[in-house]
């Protein structure tokens, strides 16, 4: 219709409107497509082609075929990388899920200066990055720290309370309480959730005679789902990046006790300039990060509830 | 789900006697507010507390048990920090980084977006996807390549690395500005076309203007990002003049590691842009999270 009308219009060029939406629509997008060529898909590429290299990125590229990655499986820091890692994601992504679940059921509960409330447990979610890190590395400071000090108030002995990110056993549950500070963007979006769960779903349960546990479990749990889903998914990818807090805190110690995989891809390339070897340990977390996503996203059909959806 | 539709509607159960169910519901409340007050205070805690530290003169701050209202008030530490290390410039590091990232990267994203959201060009769908799936990617996979591009460009220890990937925008908020497109009806756009109007000028003239909470979101999320960044000036910058306040705090806590009241006050100097931001524009805080999080 809207041609129709063009048609009787003056003309202006020659081409079809259809041709002109194609150019102008490509004009716009030409932001994203130098990105994408030049950022993405020609920086994959090359790091790559790199990722079989052995260079210092200044004296030239020598090609070695897989040897990063067959080194790097011989490698105890980088395998000891992995596993600081994965323990790092799958203790900090389910317990955040909880500790933000949790407040948000709470702040669902019709309190009165919902504001306030969602404004300071959402407070450390917006503040990120080396302030953050300083200030927790004084929270953790195992003589003057606030954790130290208010766990010593409770009346544990000083001589058994942890060192914190200075003890090869506790560095890791350091930055999980850390992470767990700033659940609150999770927190958020839970309880945008919640308040999206029609009501007509609690009256019907209700008059099918449900308590309030049944509610929680078989109707809010279900519908909140998709929100847990994709929480879940963005933190895993998030968790598996984890390095401001690591490099400024511990710089990976004690005895490696908090390497993470970033922080090995950033030691191997920017400190000892190989760039090669850097390149290989990108592409391996790519991938383990590409599994997880797809493994999440598989086994979503088997516990994420979408509304309009079959059940079988 | 599946069983919600039985035959016969029982009654409620609730044979408590009224008085004790208001007694349940009241014990139930004081137990909720204690609960949130107690979170809500844990939460806070570290806060207060480097404020207050960061007020103490060193020979208090190091005191056991913690003075929460300190005898004596100084600004000492503000002043060695400032001293020690050019703050100031810092600070104007990044606020020149962050300023032209929030401009660069809501005039970006929002052109990109418009394009995906309302005009039919060939070939969009795909474009589309492909953008999609590039918010998987881990950016430390593309960090070297692009660091040698800039290497090689001798942009190296220049804001301009910073500053020219913002410019050309990123999936993840284009993503979210087309979700908030997609919403404005396209009755606009057509009427438009009628008139004779441009793309460019319905893009200026009817969705920016009717946009502006979700380019807010997006500007507010470009300043917190930028303003916490750390890799990208960790490499990208080194002669202390060229700083950011990120990694001039870092550098700060590295040389003056022992000292508690001087590094809690630079990191409280580091956050407070932050926090003003924050409680000035709460609203789109808190909006940029549901939006991203309804269209999962």
């Amino acid at each position: 219709m809207t041609e129709q009308v063009l048609e009787t219009l003056p003309k202006r060029s020659r081409l079809t409107p259809r041709a002109r939406n194609t150019i102008a629509g490509y004009l716009f997008i030409l932001p994203w497509l130098v990105h994408f060529f030049m950022l993405i898909l020609g920086a994959m590429l090359a790091s790559l082609v790199i990722s079989f290299t052995k260079t210092d990125l200044l004296t030239g590229f020598k090609w070695v075929g897989l040897q990063n990655y067959r080194d790097l499986f011989k490698d105890p820091l980088f395998i000891k990388s992995l596993r600081v890692t994965a323990i790092y994601t799958f203790t900090v992504v389910p317990l955040g899920v909880c500790v933000a679940l949790s407040i948000a059921l709470l702040l669902n509960q019709k309190v009165a200066f919902l504001g306030f409330w969602r404004l300071i447990y959402y407070l450390p979610s917006v503040v990120s990055g080396v302030a953050v890190a300083v200030l927790w590395t004084w929270v953790l400071n195992p003589r003057f720290g606030l954790l130290n000090v208010g766990l010593m108030r409770l009346g544990i002995p000083q001589d058994s309370l942890p060192r914190w990110i200075y003890s090869e056993k506790w560095a890791v549950p350091s930055f999980v309480l850390m992470g767990l500070w700033g659940a609150g963007g999770a927190m958020l979006l839970y309880l945008a959730g919640l308040q999206g769960i029609p009501t007509h779903l609690y009256e019907a349960a209700m008059i099918d005679g449900a308590n309030a546990w049944q509610k929680f479990w078989h109707v809010t749990i279900p519908m909140l789902t998709p929100t847990i889903f994709f929480n879940m998914l963005m933190s895993i990818i998030g968790s598996f990046q984890v390095f401001t807090q690591v490099y400024v805190m511990t710089g990976g110690g004690p005895n490696n006790a908090s390497l993470t995989i970033v922080l090995y891809l950033y030691q191997r390339g920017f400190v000892n300039l190989r760039f090669g070897y850097a390149s290989a340990i990108a592409w391996i977390l790519f991938f383990i990060i590409l599994f997880f996503t797809m493994l999440v996203i598989r086994s979503s059909s088997m516990w994420v509830y979408y509304e309009g959806e079959l059940k079988k | 789900m599946t069983s919600t539709a039985r035959v016969t509607p029982r009654p409620q159960v609730r044979d408590w006697p009224l008085f004790w169910s208001k007694v349940g519901r009241i014990v139930g409340k004081v137990i909720l507010y204690a609960v949130l007050a107690f979170g809500a205070y844990i939460f806070f805690l570290p806060f207060a507390w480097m404020v207050t530290t960061s007020l103490k003169p060193a020979a208090y701050a190091y005191e056991v048990p913690i003075q929460w209202f300190p005898k004596k008030i100084t600004l000492d530490a503000y002043f060695y920090g400032w001293k020690t290390l050019p703050f100031p410039l810092f600070y104007r590091n990044t606020i020149i980084i962050t300023a032209a990232n929030i401009v660069g990267l809501v005039l970006s994203s929002s052109l990109v977006a418009f394009a995906f959201a309302r005009i039919p060009f060939a070939g969009r769908d795909a474009w589309f996807l492909i953008l999609l799936s590039t918010m998987m990617l881990p950016a430390q996979v593309t960090l070297i390549p692009i660091y040698l591009f800039w290497s090689k460009l001798r942009a190296v220890n220049t804001f301009w690395p910073l500053i020219v990937p913002e410019w050309l925008t990123n999936a993840y908020n284009v993503f979210l500005l087309r979700q908030f497109f997609m919403t404005i009806p396209l009755d606009y756009d057509d009427a438009a076309r009628i008139d004779g109007a441009s793309w460019f000028r319905i893009y200026s003239q009817i969705i920016v203007p009717m946009s502006k909470p979700a380019l807010g979101v997006i500007a507010i999320q470009a300043f917190a990002w930028n303003w916490n960044n750390f890799l990208g000036p960790l490499i990208y910058l080194n002669e202390t003049r060229k700083f950011t306040i990120s990694i001039g705090l870092r550098l700060f806590q590295n040389q003056q590691s022992s000292k508690m009241p001087e590094t809690m006050a630079m990191s409280v100097v580091a956050l407070i842009p932050t926090l003003i931001v924050f409680f000035i524009a709460q609203r789109y805080f808190i909006q940029g999270i549901v939006i991203t999080g309804v269209k999962g």
